[in-house]
């Protein structure tokens, strides 16, 4: 069926209110407006306060309570506004969501889900548009997800309902109107394997979330000039699927990745120095990275656009890799 | 050394352009060097000092060869010389001794490490590369294509050479208006002329009627210059020299057509050389590159397989191609009386973009009329 990403979102709460009575929601303005970005909107007179919860603005306190009830055996989802702000709430989620299980000896599990949105290009300016995600997938203990199409966004946080650690899920900001035909009859997503979205042997763009789209658009644009790059969406930042990587990288022998998080220690790094271990002797090229500038992310349009990853400097990272004869 | 060919195993220091104690700077030129391939200059790879010569000009020394030592900027000098005392160490805290790393002799090879595994297991020796890939690296395409290179045997080259024809017949066949002209030619005169001619001259410095037919062809084209051109994708571009492609069969099949140069300025008795010479080195697979690339008109002869009349394909660029049969005994009306004459069929095959019948025509009026005069070729 035809849907929106947001509506993917909603539909697949809404399913997992109705399904489990141990799930419930909280976060900032969720309940009676409906979400910052509309996501929740209806569910509070669906399913009551007792489910949908609005909190005080204090992330510390709310993703605390949802570890606590999480232990206390519910089923919370926490919606965090913009990952900026999930940074009051680092101290609850690394030092007790990512931690519990392994300090308690197997005894405690912290079944939690935490949504929130990131990234940049909504000229929301430097406190509500950079991409953290990155600093997420460096926890271990933690599963870390950016859901890049509708079929994501709905089996995402259905199958993170399932996990029984923690599940945070990042959600690009320009997303959320996306529309995209969604499988009503599609199997459980798998949280964990990268999915190829476009096949192509010259190069290979390994991305996620809110950079797909560009990097599709980039690689529509090089097919014209003879250029066939596959793209991967990552899906999982945390485990990274280096299998799918590695083996992508080994055909198309040159790999750009892009990540609209800052460049210096970014996911893109980290996947760069995979490919470089596992897949050295396949690469003909040294790995590019297409990154966000490295500055609090502008306010004014042009500047945003500038300091973000766009499909004109994927595609000329790509060149640079690939420079033909005549 | 630096190694400026493939092939290149030595080199000839000619002369420094700095001295000892000279700055460099990364691009600049440093010395200059004789090999096989002429005067080249050496260019330096790193900025510092000039600290040492180690060959100085006019000696001849193999590639790799460390040809002078350069301080890199910022690197601690070399070890002073022994007259000067060390300085004393300061109290308390001895200074690391600074690690003098040694300078590679070459830089390291700029080589993909796909291109490099590639290189080893087909058996490619990268370092004869030129890379095209990123900052000049050497890709796996640039191994893959050393490797076909590498590869062709006897079958292969046969096989590239049929492929090069057939490339270019098929795109003279596509892309040329061809126009077809032949004029029966009486060669009475000239053969009589050649006979009397090769009576009175050694064997070996005899002539064949082929150089008569090509000198007639060349001194012609001074007349219809149009046809002595190449096509230049849009329009045509007349060649101020007469360089004809002279059509060789090679004993293994094929063709190729390399040119005579300036034949219309060469005597009979050069242009016989350079005939002779011309069919042993096509056929010893040694020409020059120029003459493939030269040619401004073509001449096909296939009288000696007995063939009447050939109209040839042109050979693009070119634009027109000049045929002739055998010459063969013929009833030919002399004076009102039917005579036998020895006769060869010129024919011409043009590009009707460039010109028309007329002039084709006045091409071949001219080649009979010069020889009819055999002794002024």
């Amino acid at each position: 069926m035809k849907t929106t990403y947001r509506e993917a979102l909603r539909t697949a709460h809404r399913e997992a209110l109705r399904r489990d009575p141990r799930v419930f929601l909280m976060g900032e303005d969720v309940g009676r407006y409906g979400g910052a970005f509309a996501v929740t909107h209806g569910l509070l007179e669906e399913f009551g306060p007792d489910r949908i919860r609005d909190t005080p603005l204090s992330e510390s306190t709310f993703v605390g309570a949802g570890i606590g009830a999480a232990i206390g055996g519910l089923r919370p989802i926490v919606e965090v506004m913009t990952v900026n702000f999930s940074l009051l709430a680092l101290d609850q989620i690394v030092n007790n969501a990512a931690t519990l299980r392994h300090m308690s000896g197997g005894q405690l599990s912290v079944p939690l889900v935490v949504r929130m949105a990131t990234g940049g290009g909504r000229q929301l300016a430097a406190q509500h548009s950079h991409s953290l995600e990155g600093w997420y997938a460096h926890i271990p203990g933690i599963t870390v997800l950016a859901p890049a199409t509708v079929d994501d966004a709905y089996g995402m946080l259905l199958g993170a309902l399932q996990e029984p650690d923690p599940v945070f899920l990042f959600e690009h900001a320009t997303l959320y109107p996306m529309e995209g035909e969604r499988d009503e009859m599609a199997p459980p997503v798998d949280l964990r394997r990268a999915a190829i979205r476009r096949a192509g042997d010259a190069v290979t763009l390994v991305t996620y979330g809110g950079s797909l789209g560009k990097c599709l658009e980039a690689a529509d644009g090089l097919a014209t000039e003879g250029i066939e790059a596959e793209v991967i969406d990552l899906r999982a930042l945390r485990p990274i699927d280096t299998d799918t990587i590695l083996g992508s990288v080994a055909r198309t022998h040159r790999a750009v990745v892009v990540d609209e998080g800052w460049r210096t220690g970014s996911l893109a790094a980290e996947i760069s120095a995979r490919i470089m271990e596992g897949g050295f002797y396949d690469l003909d090229a040294p790995v590019a990275r297409v990154c966000s500038a490295e500055v609090p992310m502008p306010y004014a349009k042009h500047m945003e656009d500038a300091a973000l990853p766009g499909a004109a400097t994927i595609a000329a990272a790509v060149r640079g890799l690939i420079r033909r004869r005549g | 050394m630096p190694i400026l060919g493939a092939d290149m195993q030595a080199g000839t220091l000619v002369a420094w352009r700095k001295r000892p104690g000279d700055p460099v700077r990364r691009g600049e030129i440093v010395a200059e060097v004789e090999t096989e391939k002429g005067l080249i200059e050496v260019e330096i790879f790193v900025t510092g000092v000039i600290e040492r010569i180690l060959v100085e000009p006019g000696q001849t020394v193999p590639v790799g060869t460390v040809l002078a030592m350069i301080r890199e900027e910022g690197a601690p000098a070399a070890a002073a010389p022994p007259t000067v005392p060390p300085p004393a160490a300061a109290p308390g805290v001895a200074a690391p001794a600074p690690i003098a790393l040694p300078t590679p002799a070459r830089e390291r090879l700029r080589i993909s490490p796909a291109a490099r595994a590639l290189a080893a297991r087909l058996g490619v020796d990268p370092t004869s590369l030129l890379g095209t890939g990123p900052d000049g690296a050497i890709t796996l395409e640039d191994v893959e294509q050393a490797a076909a290179r590498a590869r062709p045997a006897v079958a292969d080259r046969q096989a590239q050479l049929r492929q090069t024809i057939a490339a270019a017949m098929t795109r003279a066949k596509r892309e040329i208006p061809h126009y077809y002209l032949a004029t029966a030619i009486d060669m009475h005169a000239a053969l009589t002329w050649l006979a009397a001619e090769n009576a009175r001259r050694p064997v070996p410095e005899r002539l064949l009627c082929a150089a008569l037919l090509l000198k007639a062809v060349a001194l012609a084209l001074r007349d219809v210059p149009e046809l002595n051109a190449v096509w230049a994708g849009d329009r045509v571009v007349q060649s101020p020299a007469v360089h004809l492609g002279i059509a060789i069969s090679l004993r293994d099949g094929g063709l190729v057509a390399p040119a005579l140069h300036d034949a219309d300025r060469q005597s009979l008795d050069e242009l016989m050389r350079q005939l002779r010479d011309l069919v042993r080195r096509t056929r010893a697979g040694s020409l020059r590159s120029s003459e493939l690339s030269d040619p401004t008109i073509t001449v096909t002869n296939l009288g000696e397989q007995g063939v009447d009349t050939v109209f040839g394909i042109i050979y693009p660029p070119q634009v027109a191609i000049v045929g002739f049969g055998r010459v063969v005994e013929r009833p030919w009306s002399v004076g009102g009386q039917i005579a036998s004459r020895p006769v060869v069929t010129a024919t011409l095959s043009a590009d009707h973009r460039v010109t028309d019948g007329h002039r084709g025509g006045r091409f071949l009026a001219t080649v009979e009329r010069l020889l009819q005069e055999p002794a002024r070729l």
